[in-house]
Formats: C-alpha cells, sequence, structure tokens
C-alpha cells in the first residue's frame, strides 16, 4: 500500500455537505436508516394492533436500547476500521466482575462495579493495544479474546461460586442506589421509560459530539478511511484504535452493570451472539463494513429498526417457529430501502 | 501524618465493605452445615465418565453434576465430565471416553441419532451405559442398561393438570432453545392436557434483556394470558419481571428450581414450579452404575426411572429453599 496523501475530500467526507436541504441531507450516512425505521414503523402500526400503545413503544425502546449502547461506540471503531467480536461476551464478562467482586470481598456493590470498570477497560486497551502492536487483523485478536473471555466467564464463576450463575447480591449494600442508576425506570406521563434508554442517548450524544466536533473525529475517519494516508499526515493512529477500543469497553461495562443490577444474578453463559446484533446495527444504520464511513446516529436509528422489528413481529402475533425468518426478511427489506435511498441521494447531488 | 493516612486508608476500605448479603454470609451458613466426604465402601476405584449435550454455563447441569460427585465420593468412583450441545461433538467425547477405556459411562440423548453409533460401540466395548435426562424412548434399543430421567410429555402433562387446578384460561410457553426437542415436548405435554389455550413464544436464551422485551411485548399484545410458563429457572424471574413491566397480572410459573425460585415462590411471586430433581438424575446414574458393576444390578426392568415431575408450591418451598442454595435442588 503506498502512503500517497488521500484527496482532501476524503478525510473531510464528515464535513457538512453545503448547499441545498436535499443535498445536504443526502450526504449524512444515516439518511437510508431514518426512511428505513420510518417504514418499519409504519408497517407494523397497520399489521400490529398493539404496536402504537405507548406502553409497547417504551418496550420497543428499550429492546432497541440494550442493543443500541453497545452499537453506537461499535460503530464508531468500524468507521475507524476495525472490528470486535468479544463485545458480546465482554459485557458478560463485566457484569460477572463485578457480582463476583462485591460478593467474595462482601464489599459496597459500588466497589466492585469500579473494579469492573477497570478489569473491563484493561480488556479493551488489551485488544486496541495487540493491534496496533501486532497488525494483526482485528477479526482473528478479538475471535481470540472473545474465546478467552467466554472459558474465563465460566471458569472463573465455577471456580469461586462453584456453579455456573453468580449468587444474588440483592441484599447487598449499595445495591439500591446501583439499581437506580443502572436499571431503574421513569415514569413519564403514564409510560414508564426504562434508564438505559437514557444512557443509550446520551451515548449517542457523545459520540456524535466526538465524531463531527472534535479532532479525535478526524482522526477516527481518517484512520478507517486511509490508515496509511493518515499517519502520513501526522494523525495519531495508534492512540485512536486504543481509545476506540475503550470506548466500547467502557459501553460494555455500562451494558454489564445494567444486566447486573437488572437481574441481580448472572449466567455465566450469557452473550455469546449479541457481538453479531451490535455489528448488524451498525451496518443498517449505515455504517460501511470496510471502515470510513458511519454515523452514531446511524448505529443507533439500527439498533432501533431492529428492536422495533424484534418486538414488532410478537406485536403482530406472526407464527412463533417463523419468528427468524420474518426477522430476516424484514431486516434485509429495510436495509434494501436504506440502501435504495441513499443511491438516489448520492445520484442526485 | 502516617497514622492518619493510614486511618484515612482504613476509612475507606471499611466504608466499602457491605455489612449484609455476600460472602461472609455465606460462610456463616456454610459453617453450620459441613459435611465430610468420604467413600462408604471398598471396591476398587472405578472411573465412570459423564458427556452431555448441555451448553456453557447451564444452572441445571451443575446440580446433575453435584449429584454424580456426591454418589462417586460414596462409591469410591473417579467421576469424569465432559459436555457438548453438538451431537456430532459430543458423541466424539463419548468415544474418547471409550478410547480411555472407563469402566461406565452415563450419557444424555438429546440428540438421539448422533449418540446411537457410538453407545453401541460402548456396548461392544464392555463398558455399561446409563442414560440420563433425555432420550427415554430411545434408551433400551440403543442398549442403554436403565434411563434416568424425566420424562419431558409427561411433565408437561402435570403442568396442564395443574394450570386446569387453578383455574388458567391462556397460557403463554416460553421457549429459550429454538429447536430443543425436549422444550418442545413439554410444551406440547401441557397444551394436551390444559383445558384452555396455549400459545409459544421463542426467546434468546442467551439474552436477557430480549427475554425480557419479547415476553413484555406479548403480553401487551394479548392481554388475555393470565399464564406465563418459563421452561427453565432462570428465565421464570424475568418473565415476573416482564409481566410487572406490561401491567400483567399473569401467573408466572416455571420448569426446574433454584434459589430464586424457591424464594419467588415462598413471597408469591411465582405459582408453581414443576421439578424434575437432576440431583437425582446424576446422583442415581452413578450409584446405578456401581450397582451393575458391584452386583449386576439393573434397575427399571427396561422402563424409564422417572424422576420427575415433581409440582412444587409455595407450601414446600420453605423446606427446599437451604437445598437449592447450596446447589443440590
Amino acid at each position: 500500500m503506498s502512503a500517497e496523501a488521500p484527496p482532501v475530500e476524503e478525510l473531510a467526507s464528515r464535513q457538512p455537505v453545503r448547499g441545498s436541504l436535499p443535498r445536504r441531507l443526502a450526504g449524512r450516512p444515516e439518511l437510508g436508516a431514518v426512511v428505513g425505521a420510518v417504514a418499519v414503523f409504519v408497517f407494523f402500526s397497520i399489521v400490529a394492533e398493539a404496536f402504537l400503545q405507548w406502553s409497547s413503544f417504551s418496550t420497543v425502546l428499550y429492546a432497541s436500547s440494550t442493543i443500541g449502547i453497545m452499537a453506537v461506540p461499535v460503530a464508531l471503531l468500524m468507521i475507524g476500521g476495525e472490528f470486535d467480536l468479544s463485545t458480546g461476551v465482554l459485557v458478560t464478562s463485566s457484569a460477572l466482575i463485578s457480582s463476583m467482586f462485591s460478593y467474595q470481598m462482601t464489599a459496597n456493590v459500588w466497589v466492585g462495579a469500579g473494579v469492573s470498570l477497570l478489569a473491563t477497560l484493561a480488556i479493551g486497551f488489551f485488544n486496541g493495544y495487540l493491534l496496533v502492536r501486532t497488525n494483526l487483523p482485528s477479526f482473528i485478536i478479538t475471535l481470540g479474546t472473545f474465546l478467552i473471555l467466554q472459558g474465563c466467564n465460566l471458569g472463573f464463576t465455577k471456580l469461586i461460586s462453584d456453579t455456573v450463575s453468580t449468587k444474588s447480591i440483592a441484599d447487598m449494600e449499595g445495591f439500591p442506589s446501583a439499581h437506580k442508576v443502572f436499571a431503574s425506570h421513569l415514569t413519564i406521563g403514564d409510560v414508564e421509560v426504562q434508564i438505559t434508554v437514557l444512557w443509550w442517548f446520551a451515548l449517542i450524544a457523545l459520540a456524535t459530539w466526538i465524531l463531527l466536533r472534535t479532532r479525535a473525529g478526524n482522526w477516527i475517519f481518517a484512520v478507517g478511511g486511509a490508515k496509511e494516508a493518515a499517519r502520513a499526515v501526522g494523525v495519531p493512529v495508534e492512540r485512536t484504535k486504543i481509545g476506540l477500543y475503550l470506548g466500547v469497553a467502557l459501553a460494555a461495562w455500562i451494558s454489564g452493570q445494567h444486566l447486573l443490577f437488572n437481574y441481580d444474578v448472572v449466567q455465566s453463559g450469557e452473550g455469546v451472539g449479541n457481538e453479531l446484533l451490535y455489528i448488524i446495527a451498525a451496518v443498517i444504520g449505515g455504517c460501511l463494513l470496510t471502515g470510513g464511513y458511519g454515523s452514531a446516529v446511524g448505529a443507533a436509528v439500527g439498533a432501533f429498526i431492529f428492536g422495533m422489528t424484534n418486538k414488532g413481529i410478537v406485536y403482530a402475533q406472526w407464527g412463533a417457529d417463523w419468528f427468524k425468518f420474518f426477522l430476516g426478511a424484514m431486516l434485509l427489506l429495510a436495509t434494501l430501502l436504506n440502501w435504495w435511498v441513499r443511491k438516489r441521494a448520492e445520484e442526485s447531488k | 501524618m502516617t497514622a492518619a493516612v493510614l486511618a484515612a486508608v482504613l476509612g475507606t476500605v471499611l466504608a466499602g465493605c457491605s455489612s449484609t448479603g455476600g460472602k461472609r454470609a455465606e460462610e456463616r451458613a456454610a459453617r453450620e452445615a459441613a459435611a465430610g466426604g468420604r467413600a462408604a465402601v471398598n471396591t476398587p476405584k472405578w472411573t465412570f465418565a459423564m458427556v452431555t449435550h448441555s451448553g456453557d454455563g447451564d444452572t441445571f447441569w451443575d446440580i446433575v453434576q453435584s449429584g454424580a460427585k456426591q454418589a462417586a465420593v460414596k462409591d469410591n468412583i473417579r467421576f469424569l465430565y465432559a459436555h457438548n450441545e453438538e451431537g456430532k461433538e459430543q458423541s466424539q467425547l463419548v468415544q474418547s471416553y471409550i478410547d480411555q477405556k472407563v469402566d461406565g459411562l452415563i450419557v444424555t440423548l438429546a440428540k438421539p441419532d448422533a449418540m446411537k453409533a457410538v453407545v453401541k460401540k460402548a456396548q461392544k466395548a464392555g463398558i455399561p451405559v446409563i442414560t440420563v435426562n433425555s432420550g427415554s424412548e430411545v434408551s433400551k434399543a440403543f442398549g442403554a442398561l436403565t434411563h434416568v430421567g424425566q420424562d419431558e410429555t409427561i411433565a408437561g402433562e402435570a403442568v396442564g393438570d395443574e394450570l386446569n387446578k387453578r383455574d388458567r384460561k391462556k397460557a403463554l410457553c416460553v421457549l429459550h432453545e429454538q429447536g430443543n426437542v425436549g422444550h418442545e415436548q413439554r410444551c406440547d405435554g401441557a397444551a394436551k392436557t390444559f383445558d384452555g389455550k396455549m400459545e409459544k413464544i421463542y426467546v434468546e436464551g442467551t439474552n436477557m434483556p430480549d427475554v425480557q422485551s419479547s415476553i413484555e411485548a406479548k403480553l401487551q399484545s394479548d392481554k388475555g394470558i393470565d399464564t406465563v410458563l418459563t421452561l427453565g429457572a432462570p428465565f421464570a424471574d424475568t418473565a415476573a419481571k416482564a409481566a410487572d413491566q406490561a401491567g400483567s397480572k399473569a401467573e408466572i410459573d416455571t420448569f426446574d428450581l433454584n434459589a430464586k425460585v424457591a424464594a419467588a415462590l415462598q413471597d408469591g411471586t411465582l405459582g408453581f414450579a414443576v421439578d424434575q430433581q437432576p440431583y437425582l438424575q446424576g446422583y442415581e446414574a452413578v450409584d446405578l452404575l456401581w450397582l451393575n458393576r458391584y452386583n449386576a444390578d439393573v434397575l427399571g426392568g427396561g422402563k424409564p426411572v422417572l424422576t420427575g415431575p415433581q409440582i412444587i408450591t409455595k407450601d414446600d418451598a420453605a423446606e427446599l429453599a437451604s437445598y437449592t442454595k447450596r446447589g443440590t435442588r
């Protein structure tokens, strides 16, 4: 690969395109996803009677948020040109560490949560550091971490608790306040909104700000779009990539604490397969699998499409045996619509 | 100065401790009920191996193992355990134990077709086989000595009867593993004897928030559901949360037991639990193999030895709570 300087437009592709509203919209990666989301929403509003209730909307939002919290940093990582296959089990690891530390040390649960934060960030750092030092594909490295974590989750839980699930920490000090922060719900009007939705929105805002308003955001697009070129113009490629993995770890910690404080017992085998859901949400939301293009809002909309489809099929009361078929078909349709809209938008530019 | 720092550090450490729950409470309880493990017989140290179709991190199989291990200690047995949810991998594990010339084998037949050949091979090698948990229909045909377990259809039927007794009208059966034959049999069995209507829903068992939001969605879309039946203990509590969120008054009932289920039965969050006594499946399998080696005994007379279903309600829960905590119920 040659280290030619990239065309200016490429490094600056995140800059808002100037001009008329349609032109500006067409420049946004999440445009197609938003159209897809509206289509899915309208579709289920028509076919599913219960879909339009406020309480249903809150359920859909909850389902979307548990995927979305992870999809946002995963999207940033993908924009930065890397993958992480360990995210699903990392969430479980984070919950397990927190629970077991608190229990074994008979410590206030916040102490366990703090230790878990450090440990989770360390795992994220390990992924990032190994990646930049070896230059191996992130696919391989995080596949390794995925398996190691899966083994550790089971092995340590069994070693320490002598069973495959943790003990309940619901009667321990600090639990009520931690439950409030990670697993409570707020009543807005007569609708109950899970607090994970707020965490999700906060992460979207933070990620969008980083991407569009900071220098680090520039670097993320640059390392994902043209790594060698970015390095040549002085972008700290390694720091950026490690930072992205730390971001993923932070979100995994938040998700993990939600798991722990919502269900107060953690099953050590959980989380496998969820890493794909996060990637799917990011891709539906317009992130390119090749890196350098995408947005945090897009990933959030992708998670929302997934949540709506996933629960919409239940509201529509379609045959349970065919659930996965419907899920796949709906997602494919939403993504096709997304692709078509974006293509049209690019042509009109 | 040093003293002040020391005091501050000590202060934070102390402030970080929880005076309720945690390991300290557990140790206190354990001290009260300490028990030693010594062999009760002087037969040679035989090696028995168990190979199940369990996935990683399944509480149920923990209890089976706990039963098997205690029987092994008593019978002076070296006990080996391996598991894989893929039928093909499971049969390879059995093969590797045959190669190691173990003295007895305990297997599950959740995927009978994949296991048939290897069970026959064990027989040819002169290794007695006992099947547990699943596969009661084929166990004898494959040449196993006996089957120890619950008949899933019968267990389901017992649930249907219990629901009738409780005057339930519409139930939701929550399957947490798509394609698990035993799970289908439980739901179908329940639907057979239940006079009301029974619906099924599939959820991702490895993703608790998905389990919760899917049940929530179902309860919101169908207000007529007055019973939610989960097929595994960890899902009962989540179903209760979902019902609460959806503003549904549905009663939650479940298959299998754990400490949380026992507690929830006691405080009335759950209606009843169907126990197939996994401890007994492990314990009996090892013990029967030992009896066969020692005394050529065979139990069941060609029929499966049933370990369940046992319906557990609020009345029994108090007694079982301490046993679930130590992981033997």
